[in-house]
């Protein structure tokens, strides 16, 4: 996927949840660390573009919820949750850069349970690439890409990679 | 039964000899020292390329007897003593009960007799119980066998108690030994009072808990007469106050151990408590003044102070850990590795310290000396043989030493006591 | 992106500058969660956690356990004399244990210097120093740390003063050893009786008077002081010690318009402070505490990831 291609599915995703919402009333977005929260960022201007109102946004760490602490290779950082606002009876949507297993999501959920509790949560993601491990869909996909596991999908944002967009599919090890 | 020793180049204090000689000792003497001796039915040991030195002395360690056998024993502080070279050693009274009367002093002897393998001597407290308090029966100690005094452990703090000590000991013929320690000062120091201290967060026993006493018992002795001799010391302060007192004719001496120069307090920064000893390990600029005080005579002898405590007693915290290391089978290694190979002394000088200076100062009679009619208590020394300290060699009861795994060079090969060989390097 | 590696923590001086701003960054999250209505994340669900107390504390302990316990960790206290351990069971006898029933980690605190590090060496468990004698202290520091770096938004750059019994202190030599790890320009200052020797090696100054300190700081770090002290003729009185180094409002007139009032508590009011100052906009007394649960998180949290194989030790 190249730099329009994920700029048209950015886009679409923003008219999707538009739609799928009968507007934006009680909406609003909550990105998960770290390119969930430029993906989020991005939707969000769209919808602001389309509405003429930007929707709540919130960014979380979902760190101290993972299941894999002690298995994990690099040692993760901890980094500041900021949803600063009530999510009590919200419609959230989540959004991510590529929905994988489902883990991150299941720890994004049971994130989300302790700062409130919501009245509907979506899912929003840029790419997803199969393997679900857990009982997990999306609601709104930019692009489906089959994978094998020993693949790895690695997306590219400007914001948090310093690079220009894109979304490439490499051999090796599974991250 | 008489031991013929061949080609020994024999190291005596006043002389090393440069041509070998053979040494026969008959019935537990020295009897004829020549460059060749022909014996018949003598048995002989070949000495060719050691060295070979008089019996060495150590007038201050603990065998925990009686009291505290599971520490060590006579027995096995005999052995760990003839493993080291020691054929004479003087074993301090700060056992359970303390050796403060003619009855422990004789049931001592009488166990070390049995024992046979050195000669070991106890030396009875100063005062009564270790109390500070009264002085212990000095003539009748000296008849049941000892040859000194001394509190060690502690100080004998009370001034007037150590000016009535020092005359009725010089009256007595009785030498005293000093341990340096003003206990107000040193309150509950662990390790010496410093940089290290300060850093580890342990309580800190300052040098001049001990120069404070060596100071005043050098005032004592230049008012009194009489004799103090000062245990391990460790501090160049009360080198330099030694130092001066002899300068001036004062009759006082002085002894210091392996560890102090050896090792500064930086050694206890491992938390090993083999490390917490008394006095404690001090700086280096201690460590320097301890080798140039061994160097220019201010310290008479090199002791070992050994200290044996059980892995339990230990195996606990730095702060409640009882002071003191082993040392008997590490001496010689020691001083010929740190002071001897570095030219700080010579093999003669490190005879006189280990040795001659030491009968000297408490009277053993014919003894500290290769000489013909002198008793037959004899070390072989490898000079130039490098070992390594390793636990299962060591044959003390206790294991508490901080050098295991240092590599020595030079090393005891065979103890001779009274004609008998009781210990051989194989 | 730096690794954490550290299994145990037993000292300052065993951390670099990039572990400590670690702590820290995981400490701002945790923070976050601490004004939560749910304060609880499920991280350290499963862990076990024991607090191996031998010398009686109330927030230490209390902060502690808190933080483990919002992280889902299992905890117990023990609290214990050292008298009695010393004859029976030694501490490395307990500690091991503990270890046998599968603790993950044990915070402890001991009257005797060089206990964790001693346990650290020896244990599987993590070892994390709850403070040992009067040797170290860093979970205190880096709170304190961590609170100055809140306000100031730095450290480096800074000077900091630490009045009072610094020779009995493991607050004190823990933070000596952090803030100059972090930048900092460290002064202390007290009775010449309670001033350790050879403190200058550690790179601090030595200030004689409490009213020199005071113009020069931005910080001024207050040591509780144990009223024991003058019995241990470390001091003539403790009147006279609050009349020479006591900080008052008086006093702090003198003082930089932002300078931080630090105690690491208990205050013993109108003796180390004054109520007013201890209470008044300087005094960041309660910013600590509340601080110290959020530091301490991030400490068993990081010491949590740290896996068994391939890890370097603190050693």
């Amino acid at each position: 996927m190249d730099k329009d291609q994920i700029r048209r599915a950015v886009t679409r995703i923003a008219h999707e949840i538009i739609e799928a919402n009968k507007g934006t009333d009680d909406l609003c977005l909550i990105g998960i660390r770290t390119r969930g929260v430029a993906l989020a960022e991005r939707i969000n201007k769209s919808i602001e573009e389309i509405e003429g109102a930007a929707l709540p946004m919130g960014i979380l760490d979902i760190t101290l919820y993972r299941d894999d602490l002690t298995r994990i290779d690099t040692n993760p950082v901890v980094r500041e949750t900021s949803i600063d606002f009530d999510i009590h009876d919200k419609k959230i949507v989540l959004v991510d850069d590529v929905l994988y297993t489902g883990r991150t999501i299941r720890s994004a959920l049971n994130a989300i349970n302790d700062y409130g509790r919501p009245a509907k949560i979506q899912l929003a993601v840029l790419i997803d690439r199969g393997h679900r491990e857990l009982p997990i869909k999306a609601d709104y996909v930019g692009k489906n890409i089959p994978t094998a596991k020993n693949e790895n999908v690695k997306v590219t944002m400007s914001e948090t990679d310093d690079k220009e967009d894109q979304v490439t599919v490499k051999r090796g090890k599974t991250s | 039964m008489s031991l013929l020793i061949k080609s020994a180049r024999i190291v005596n204090a006043n002389k090393e000899e440069k041509k070998t000689q053979d040494i026969l000792i008959e019935k537990g003497k020295i009897t004829k020292i020549a460059a060749s001796i022909k014996k018949d039915g003598a048995k002989t040991f070949d000495a060719k390329g050691l060295i070979v030195t008089p019996g060495l002395i150590d007038i201050h360690v603990h065998f925990r007897t009686p009291g505290q056998e599971y520490k060590e024993t006579i027995e096995t502080g005999a052995r760990a003593a003839v493993k080291g070279g020691f054929t004479t050693v003087m074993c301090m009274p700060n056992t359970q009960p303390v050796i403060d009367n003619a009855a422990i002093v004789e049931s001592i002897i009488d166990e070390a007799k049995a024992v046979g393998i050195c000669n070991v001597i106890p030396i009875a407290a100063i005062s009564r119980g270790q109390k500070d308090e009264e002085l212990v029966d000095m003539y009748e100690i000296k008849k049941a066998g000892a040859l000194a005094l001394s509190d060690d452990g502690k100080s004998v703090v009370n001034s007037q108690l150590m000016r009535m000590a020092i005359q009725y000991a010089d009256q007595a013929g009785m030498v005293l030994l000093q341990h340096c320690e003003d206990p107000l000062v040193s309150a509950g120091g662990a390790m010496n009072e410093g940089e290290n201290s300060t850093r580890l967060g342990i309580k800190g026993d300052p040098g001049i808990s001990e120069s404070i006493i060596v100071g005043r018992d050098i005032e004592l002795v230049n008012y009194l007469g009489g004799h103090v001799h000062f245990c391990h010391m460790s501090t160049k302060r009360s080198i330099e106050l030694i130092r001066m007192a002899k300068a001036q004719g004062i009759n006082v001496t002085a002894e210091a151990c392996p560890h102090h120069f050896t090792l500064t307090d930086d050694a206890v920064q491992s938390f090993d408590t083999s490390t917490k000893v008394n006095p404690p390990l001090r700086t280096g600029e201690d460590v320097e003044a301890v080798k140039e005080g061994i160097k220019d005579g201010t310290i008479d002898c090199i002791v070992t102070d050994h200290a044996p405590h059980s892995a339990e007693d230990k195996e606990v915290d730095f702060q409640h850990a009882p002071f003191g290391m082993i040392g008997l089978e590490t001496s010689v290694g020691l001083t010929m590795t740190e002071l001897v190979h570095k030219g700080v002394i010579s093999l003669s000088q490190m005879v006189d310290k280990m040795s001659t200076a030491q009968a000297k100062i408490v009277g053993l009679e014919n003894k500290g000396q290769i000489k013909e009619g002198f008793d037959g208590d004899i070390t072989v020394i490898d000079p130039d043989q490098e070992w390594e300290v390793t636990e299962t060699d060591t044959v003390s009861k206790s294991k508490n030493t901080p050098f295991f795994g240092y590599n020595l060079k030079g090393r005891v090969k065979a103890t001779i006591f009274a004609g008998k060989m009781v210990f051989e390097d194989v | 992106m730096s690794k954490w590696t550290h299994r145990h923590l037993v000292d300052l001086h065993d951390l670099s500058r990039e572990d400590i701003e670690m702590i820290f960054e995981s400490a701002n999250s945790f923070r976050e969660v601490n004004t939560r209505d749910v304060k609880k994340v499920p991280t350290l669900r499963g862990k076990s956690v024991i607090c191996l107390f031998f010398e009686p504390s109330t927030r230490t302990r209390v902060s502690f356990e808190l933080a483990a316990k919002r992280l889902s960790a299992d905890t117990i206290n023990i609290s214990g004399s050292s008298s009695s351990l010393t004859k029976g069971e030694t501490i490395l006898d307990t500690a091991k244990n503990l270890e046998a029933m599968n603790v993950d980690l044990l915070i402890v605190r001991h009257p005797v210097a060089g206990i964790p590090r001693v346990l650290a060496d020896n244990c599987k468990a993590g070892i994390i120093n709850g403070g040992d004698g009067m040797r170290a202290h860093p979970s205190q520091a880096l709170l304190d740390m961590y609170t100055i770096q809140e306000r100031f938004g730095k450290i480096d750059g800074l000077h900091v003063g630490i009045v009072g019994d610094i020779l009995h202190s493991r607050v004190a030599r823990s933070n000596i050893v952090g803030l100059l790890k972090m930048g900092a320009k460290v002064s202390v200052c007290g009775p010449a009786t309670l001033m350790p020797p050879g403190i200058e090696s550690y790179g601090v100054d030595v200030v004689e008077s409490v009213d020199d300190l005071i113009k020069e700081v931005d910080v001024l770090m207050l040591l509780r002081l144990q009223k024991e002290r003058q019995k241990q003729k470390y001091l003539a009185s403790v009147n006279e010690y609050s009349t020479v180094w006591g900080v008052n409002e008086k006093r702090l007139e003198a003082a930089k318009k932002e300078i931080l009032i630090m105690h690491p508590g208990p205050t013993n009011r109108g003796v180390e402070l004054s109520g007013d100052v201890a209470d008044g906009g300087h005094s960041v007394i309660l910013n600590q505490v509340t601080n110290g649960i959020a530091i301490r998180m991030a400490i068993l949290y990081l010491l949590s990831t740290v896996r068994d194989e391939g890890l370097v030790s603190t050693q």
